[in-house]
């Protein structure tokens, strides 16, 4: 036994000395949601010798966990007392409200830091490229999540809830959270850290009929069982789930995996059980499948809009994951009041020199490493793509830190000079004018946003106001 | 010899470790989870069955009767043997060990980080998975039949030498050039 150890300790002493990167590197990263954390957790815990500066647009960290993780999805959040424990570590260094692009390149990155992970993920919108898309009451799913969860910039959205009928294009989660959001009754809302403005709108919203439309059929629809359950169970809702082909579809589910065979079951179920109920909820949501957005019409008198006319598809092939669709020259209206179009994120380039693939809306990168560019690496959505639970993010940022680790092991990112790391960029902000918050800082503006949540009964109650964020994250200091 | 050299080279080396330790692993993997309360665990009913805080499995068994011996495979394939107890969860005890199970949601149900394959034998002592397990289960890579999440699995006497494997974090990409076997 004692022999075991005594051989253990001189193995960890020898992988230590082998593991350890020759002398304290700088490393940053740009971005403080889950793709960062993460990438940082894996750093953190496996090499000593790394200092990580984050740096992030707005004053308050965590990136999509606060403002895409949908108010009443509590249990998700939790993942932010990890975060904190991270940034609390002693290693990392929060540096809010520094825009990266504007206020410093990422040229000016790459010379102060060894290292330059972007983990900024995917905050642009995907465009359906249909006539109408810029009518009033059109919204991307992007906004309106963000408008719920007291996104700054979204926080003036106008929005138009007065009307019966709401669609949803796209039959992905966030179609989901959008969907739950706009029927869920208000009294399970109220008790969330929803944003005060969309609180009061949707205590005021007349919408009673959801439909979310999809180009393809219930096999393949994106969102994931837990959230389709979540809506099947919503009190006072009803659903309807337009099936066609029930036939084909159970005789796919033998062939299918797990996941997919028990959502799809779920699917059919719902759609047997609760036809006989629709008449009496007072609100309902309905899953349309085969139809392609073709134009968003409004009516001659009013500026909103009046109906979305789609295709019928049909699907062909063999390959039920991956069906071919074919457009029959059918079309139809779906009369509504309101477009959500839910149909995907994209990233946008920081800086012109970085290789980027406009048409994916992703960053040129091979297991993280960004092509061409060598010390710059990518995590998360930026590199992926918009797809995947909290539990693929964790894996892709601990595989990116796997490799910044190798690649600086092997003095793949060293390079001639020593980096100075953050001093220089801190000097570089000053001159500008810029106002970076620190985690300390954040903690003083989250202490206040839950005190204000608890005259309302509320977790928190979120700030909205970028200034009035930085004027109380200060406050402590003066 | 060999004892004298064990003797007089194993507190220097016994030192050494626990400084490493000390530097490097468990100011933020341990002891951080817990001592950061659980702000926004609002809703006053818990889904998992006890222990929600990890608190539990910090303390040590009372006497041999209540210990459970797990072994965990970490994600690059080492055997780690782990001393539980009766009542331990299986998430709070791999974190109080070093071992690399996220947990992202703290046992609440609403990730699948702490998902782990369990030995066939084992598979079936354990209960039946809830629906929300299940429903998680659904989204986790790597899904396989043995699949649980670690933080629904209690031990017990039961339990004793249960292999519980994690799956591996990469799967085209290997440090060492090492070939991971086809399960």
């Amino acid at each position: 036994m004692v022999t075991n150890g005594f051989f253990i300790y001189i193995f960890f002493f020898f992988t230590l000395l082998y593991q350890t990167v020759p002398c304290g590197k700088f490393l940053c990263i740009v971005g403080s949601g889950p793709a960062g954390f993460y990438t940082a957790q894996h750093l953190i815990k496996n090499e000593p010798n790394i200092e990580i500066d984050m740096f992030e647009k707005l004053p308050v960290p965590f990136g999509l966990v606060r403002y895409g993780v949908a108010p009443d999805h509590a249990d998700v959040k939790n993942v932010i007392n990890t975060f904190t424990s991270i940034a609390k570590s002693g290693r990392l260094q929060f540096i809010g409200n520094v825009t990266v692009g504007k206020d410093v390149t990422l040229n000016d990155l790459r010379t102060a830091y060894d290292v330059v992970v972007l983990a900024y993920g995917a905050a642009q919108d995907r465009w359906l490229g249909i006539p109408g898309e810029n009518f009033e009451n059109v919204v991307s799913a992007r906004k309106f999540v963000g408008w719920y969860n007291g996104l700054p910039e979204e926080s003036n959205l106008q929005l138009n809830l007065n009307v019966e009928t709401a669609v949803i294009i796209g039959q992905g989660n966030v179609a989901l959270d959008i969907a739950r959001i706009l029927l869920t009754p208000i009294e399970i809302l109220e008790k969330t850290d929803i944003a005060q403005h969309a609180l009061q709108a949707l205590k005021e919203s007349r919408i009673r009929n959801v439909k979310l439309v999809g180009r393809r059929g219930p096999l393949q629809v994106a969102f994931t069982i837990k959230e389709l359950r979540e809506m099947i169970k919503l009190p006072e809702v009803s659903n309807r789930i337009h099936l066609e082909d029930r036939d084909y579809i159970e005789a796919c589910i033998p062939k299918t995996s797990r996941p997919r065979r028990r959502i799809t079951e779920l699917l059919l179920q719902s759609a047997n059980t609760k036809q006989a109920e629709v008449k009496d909820a007072p609100k309902q949501w309905e899953l349309i499948f085969h139809r392609t957005p073709v134009e968003i019409v409004k009516s001659e008198n009013q500026r909103s809009v009046e109906g979305l006319v789609v295709g019928i598809n049909r699907l062909k092939g063999d390959n039920w994951e991956n069906p071919q669709i074919e457009d029959t020259g059918l079309r139809e209206t779906i009369p509504c009041g309101m477009i959500i179009k839910s149909i995907g994120y994209k990233s946008l380039p920081l800086s012109e020199e970085l290789p980027f693939d406009h048409i994916r809306g992703v960053i040129r990168q091979k297991e993280g490493r960004v092509e061409g560019m060598s010390g710059v690496f990518c995590s998360g959505w930026v590199a992926s793509g918009p797809v995947g639970v909290i539990a693929s993010t964790l894996q892709s940022g601990h595989d990116v830190g796997k490799r910044i680790l190798e690649d600086l092991r092997k003095g793949n990112c060293a390079s001639s000079t020593e980096k100075p790391g953050r001093d220089v960029i801190l000097s570089q902000l000053a001159t500008k004018g810029v106002e970076p918050v620190t985690f300390v800082e954040w903690e003083t503006l989250d202490n206040e946003e839950r005190e204000r949540g608890k005259n309302q009964k509320k977790p928190r109650e979120k700030i909205i106001d970028v200034r009035e964020m930085i004027d109380i994250a200060k406050k402590a200091q003066s | 010899m060999a004892a004298s050299i064990r003797l007089t080279l194993s507190p220097c080396l016994r030192f050494i470790f626990r400084g490493w330790k000390f530097r490097t692993v468990p100011e933020y993997h341990s002891s951080v989870y817990n001592i950061v309360p659980n702000v926004y665990n609002l809703r006053k009913f818990s889904k998992s069955p006890v222990y929600k805080s990890g608190e539990y499995e910090w303390q040590d068994p009372k006497s041999e009767d209540e210990v459970v011996n797990i072994t965990f495979i970490d994600r690059e394939g080492k055997r780690r043997p782990v001393r539980g107890k009766v009542g331990d969860n299986v998430l709070y005890l791999a974190h109080r060990h070093g071992i690399e199970l996220e947990g992202a949601c703290e046992a609440s149900l609403a990730c699948s980080t702490c998902h782990v394959y369990v030995q066939e034998e084992y598979y079936h002592k354990l209960s039946e998975p809830k629906e929300e397990e299940d429903d998680m289960l659904d989204m986790a890579p790597g899904l396989k039949p043995n699949s649980r999440l670690g933080c629904q699995i209690i031990l017990s006497h039961e339990l004793e030498g249960m292999v519980l494997k994690l799956p591996s974090v990469t799967r085209n990409f290997y440090v060492d050039g090492h070939v991971p076997q086809p399960h």
